[in-house]
């Protein structure tokens, strides 16, 4: 019992550098850059017509003190903490006043439901086909199954999506291309907005399950190609153990303790794969406002996005790092 | 050396495709050099002209020649591949070879900071690097922090053989004989970790130009190098598939796939040549 709490606090100690170090690295992006943001918003601004000096200067004052940067740098720094531990980063300047907190948290659940749902589903498919290829060699569907996968696995989200986008809007338009329901719909919980959702969640939840069933299929095949050479499946299998049980419960439960550990690292790669999907889809979550917001010029909205983010992706690995001993009993152990 | 790859040749069929696919890429970035048209300048030659035999490619709604424009859009692409790799795999080392070999506090520490820059979600710290940098953001820079936040993963795998290293006897008579840890680590240890270097960077090329065309695509790099992504920028502008000009999205698209691909597959082939339990499978296959 010991060990499995030692485990525990080592993983949290983890997740605390983990949000320490980004935290600091965008205090480091946005504070140590020879351009100034304040200048850099103004000039944005005043490029569409002529505004009066004094509104300038005014605007100058209050961007400084939005931004953080009044004061020492170690005052600067505590500022910087400060907004972030508050989770206050201020009213979003592209959509005057909603705070970027509201934003942020009306943006949030559609990404958290698309990623959990299609990180989900790709990382049990194609472990599953993997461990299924991988013991099962000889069978020519699961041969063919690797070669797709091969051509999936080195795509960049984008170019996958963009594939998705022509096919099923231009070539063959079955499916909403864009947002995340349909635009006359309220958002209430009824049958209607319900299936709509799901209906426009296909092709962004498509690009990244596509792309994810063929990185976990190879990664799944070359580990249980390697685990049924292993003493204990030749003795199980010559021990007349049912081949099912074989694949079960001797090489796929072995071969799945390094995949849990693959998908707590591949988390923030899946993240950056749904900021680009979405906004490819024009999906309402946080990915389309991370961009929209640098369109805009919102120095709060992509702080804050940025931060939240590294927040929530450590969170998702620390869950995985905390479900892994109920899969790996050695840790409780050790 | 040539052994390998004469052997890679002749029993890998992985490598052999991935050589095709990387080859055709290089030798298509290769043409640039002898491109009639700078590749800055537009409505060098009639616009939305579709694939003819006067135009292979065609031409996009800025009136430049698809073809030409792809070549340098190759080109920019791998060197931006290949200088993140390059930078990246020297900080790898570094980091992975000193890590195994000290081991104690010093691995600790830089472990704890390595698992961190692998879970650090990139795209959005690169997008409020680029929101923070706008206009002054060069191809070069994009390159450099790229380098500094994409060595993570491959300094683990280095440092998980530098430990095995480490306990090998020819290290032990290293110490004995008073090499310093320096020289240990390069005359020693990284001829070992060479072959990982050569697979990883293929892996990294990967990485680094999938984000690169990401990010171009939305607009967050230096728009004006052409590149892949760059190309694609562009024709989103001008709303090149709604408008017809299809042939401006699908051949940098079906190039970068290549790309992709061709890399892939050398860094599979490679891996599984590294990898003395699948070379005993491969005599087996020659064998029999």
């Amino acid at each position: 019992m010991s060990g499995y709490l030692a485990y525990i606090a080592k993983r949290l100690v983890q997740f605390v550098l983990v949000v320490f170090i980004g935290i600091n690295l965008a205090y480091v992006i946005t504070h140590a850059t020879p351009i100034d943001p304040v200048e850099q918003s103004i000039s944005a601004v005043t490029s569409f017509g002529n505004t009066a000096p004094e509104a300038i200067e005014q605007m100058r004052i209050s961007l400084r003190e939005l931004y953080g940067l009044e004061g020492s740098a170690l005052q600067q720094y505590l500022v910087f903490w400060k907004r972030i531990l508050r989770a206050d980063f201020g009213p979003s300047m592209s959509a005057f006043p909603t705070p970027v907190s509201t934003l942020i948290a009306r943006a949030l659940p559609w990404t958290t439901g698309l990623l959990v749902v299609s990180t989900i589903v790709s990382w049990v498919l194609g472990n599953w086909l993997g461990g299924l290829a991988g013991y099962y060699q000889k069978s020519r569907a699961l041969k063919l199954l690797g070669v797709i996968a091969m051509g999936l696995h080195p795509m960049p989200y984008y170019i996958l999506a963009l594939l998705l986008l022509i096919v099923f809007g231009f070539l063959w338009p079955v499916l909403p291309i864009g947002g995340g329901s349909a635009m006359n719909l309220p958002e209430t919980w009824t049958w209607a907005f319900a299936a709509s959702v799901l209906q426009h969640a296909i092709l962004p939840a498509l690009s990244l399950i596509l792309i994810g069933v063929g990185s976990w299929f190879l990664g799944m095949r070359s580990l249980v190609s390697n685990v049924v050479t292993e003493d204990y499946v030749v003795y199980a299998e010559l021990a007349g153990v049912d081949s099912r049980r074989v694949l079960s419960s001797y090489v796929m439960r072995n071969a799945l303790i390094p995949q849990v550990t693959g998908l707590a690292i591949s988390l923030g790669g899946i993240f950056n794969g749904a900021v680009i999907t979405e906004k490819v889809f024009g999906y309402p979550g946080v990915g389309s406002l991370l961009v929209d917001a640098v369109y805009a010029g919102d120095y709060g909205l992509v702080l804050g996005v940025t931060t939240i983010s590294i927040l929530g992706v450590s969170i998702g690995v620390l869950v995985i790092d905390l479900l892994y001993p109920l899969l790996d009993p050695r840790v409780k152990v050790n | 050396m040539l052994a390998i790859l004469r052997d890679l040749l002749r029993y890998n069929v992985e490598f052999r495709i991935g050589i095709v696919l990387v080859g055709f890429i290089l030798v298509l970035s290769m043409l640039s050099v002898v491109s009639p048209y700078p590749p800055q300048d537009v409505y060098v030659v009639p616009p939305d002209v579709p694939p003819s035999p006067s135009y292979w490619l065609g031409t996009t709604s800025r009136g430049q020649d698809v073809f030409w424009q792809l070549t340098f859009a190759i080109r920019n692409t791998l060197l931006f591949g290949g200088t993140v790799a390059l930078i990246s795999r020297v900080l790898a080392l570094v980091i992975g070879l000193l890590s195994g070999y000290k081991g104690g506090w010093i691995d600790r520490v830089l472990m704890s900071v390595n698992d961190t820059f692998i879970v650090i979600p990139l795209l959005p710290m690169l997008v409020l690097f680029y929101f923070v940098m706008r206009d002054s953001m060069s191809w070069l820079m994009l390159a450099l922090i790229m380098a500094c936040l994409g060595w993570a993963y491959d300094a683990r795998l280095i440092r998980s053989v530098a430990i095995s290293l480490k306990t090998r006897e020819f290290t032990q008579s290293s110490v004995f004989s008073g090499m310093s840890t320096g020289e240990i680590l390069v005359q020693e240890h990284l001829p070992y970790v060479m072959p990982i270097v050569f697979s990883t960077t293929m892996n990294n090329m990967i990485w680094s130009i999938g984000l690169e065309v990401t990010l171009a695509v939305l607009g967050f790099t230096d728009i004006n190098t052409p590149t892949i992504g760059g190309m694609i920028y562009w024709a989103n502008q001008h709303t090149a598939m709604v408008a017809g000009v299809w042939w401006w999205i699908t051949f940098p698209t079906i190039a970068v796939i290549m790309t992709f691909i061709g890399l892939f597959l050398l860094a599979v082939s490679m891996n599984e040549y590294i990898d003395p339990r699948s070379r005993l499978g491969r005599m087996g296959r020659v064998a029999s």
